[in-house]
């Protein structure tokens, strides 16, 4: 990662790399959507519900992913001073709060006939809807210090500070009683989720990983050329200046 | 020691200090944070009547009773201590004995509880009904089934 770290070959080595990524997300995200809503048998207590879950689960997982990228990305980002790990995490942030609006938005579809109600303030739902706010706060403060790099040293130290909040939503269902249920997945007896359910599943969460992978390449890639502009307007006036002061 | 590497340490310490920090303050918070009590948390702790609060637990078998007010009573309980449930509204498709469910509302002065709300609680066990029938007939259900 940190041999990348070089705007230029990042370029180079994203530009070849993007049309993979893009094929196999949308691939994946097809045949997921597919085998979940139409292949994938109905649940024995939620009944034609559970196709919710397909939407949801990844969604939930990448809330989280994204965070933790965001947080590794910026302590590249603090400790080497590496300006594209600024950039990457800076273009994730809108893609993580994204995937959180679509966890929260799904999550109370699927509450309401389920539990009986869209949302309750239990530990797992409260610290979710936090992580939204985190994206939210981290967005705003890129948006709210104009000079770059002073902008970047800022949201890193937000995106480090916020990285607590991940443990506490996995662990959430563990630590205290919640009205959520608790992991089906990451279980030490094995997943509690039948394999009909479990591979649809999996493929959808695969789909999620590759189509965040396309967008923050495509993002960062857009956050460099919008650099290299701006500096090239910058010159450019520099110049025009120059040329004023003698003419 | 070169700069990055310190200030890569420094950051590593900082997020160390603060996750202790945390778990600190969560584990302080523990009675707050829990969204229902058990029957038996009920009976072990001071709880002002009228106040509100939940109550979480198993639907007992053969405690549902429909009055033909439209009321429902049931008793839910954690296994150890059950506790009586009165209720007057809709019910959660969820709902059935052996379910678990969480009730929102106010201890009477009986030991009873009146509810304003029950919700179902949902299990995170995923399978088809066919998988869930077979492992019934060969006898490894649990639950109560009451559909």
């Amino acid at each position: 990662m940190l041999i990348h770290a070089n705007p230029k070959r990042f370029m180079d080595l994203s530009g070849r790399l993007l049309p993979y990524f893009s094929g196999v997300a949308g691939f994946l995200l097809v045949l997921g959507l597919y085998l979940a809503l139409f292949v994938a048998p109905k649940d024995y207590q939620q009944s034609e519900t559970v196709r919710i879950m397909f939407v949801h689960v990844p969604a939930a997982l990448m809330t989280t992913f994204v965070y933790a990228f965001m947080a590794v990305a910026s302590i590249v980002g603090l400790a080497w001073k590496h300006p594209v790990a600024d950039m990457a995490a800076k273009a994730a942030a809108p893609i993580g709060a994204c995937f959180a609006v679509l966890m929260l938005a799904t999550g109370a579809l699927w509450g309401q006939p389920m539990w009986g109600t869209w949302w309750v303030w239990d530990a797992r739902l409260t610290s979710a809807l936090v992580q939204l706010f985190l994206y939210i706060g981290y967005i705003a403060l890129w948006e709210a210090i104009d000079e770059p790099t002073r902008a970047a040293r800022a949201a890193a130290i937000l995106a480090i500070v916020g990285v607590i909040n991940i443990p506490i939503i996995k662990f959430s269902v563990e630590w205290w009683n919640t009205l959520h249920q608790p992991a089906s997945l990451a279980k030490l007896d094995g997943p509690s989720i039948d394999p009909s359910f479990l591979w649809p599943l999996l493929i959808m969460m695969a789909g999620y990983v590759m189509f965040f992978a396309t967008l923050v390449l495509l993002r960062t890639r857009t956050e460099i050329l919008n650099r290299r502009m701006r500096s090239l307007h910058m010159a450019q006036v520099r110049v025009g200046e120059q040329v004023k002061s003698y003419g | 020691m070169k700069r990055k590497n310190r200030r890569l340490a420094f950051i590593i310490s900082s997020v160390g200090l603060l996750s202790i920090a945390s778990l600190l303050v969560l584990s302080a918070l523990r009675d707050s944070i829990v969204f229902f009590y058990t029957p038996s948390d009920l009976l072990s702790r001071e709880i002002e009547p009228d106040k509100p609060i939940r109550v979480g637990g198993l639907v007992v078998t053969g405690s549902v009773v429909h009055t033909e007010e439209g009321r429902v009573e049931f008793k839910i309980t954690d296994t150890e201590n059950a506790v009586q449930i009165h209720f007057n509204g809709l019910l959660p498709d969820l709902f059935r004995e052996g379910q678990g469910v969480v009730a929102q509302g106010t201890m009477l002065d009986t030991g009873d509880f009146e509810a304003s709300q029950v919700l179902a609680k949902h299990d995170e066990t995923y399978m088809p009904p066919e998988v869930a029938e077979a492992l019934k007939e060969k006898g490894y259900w649990q639950q109560q089934e009451n559909k």
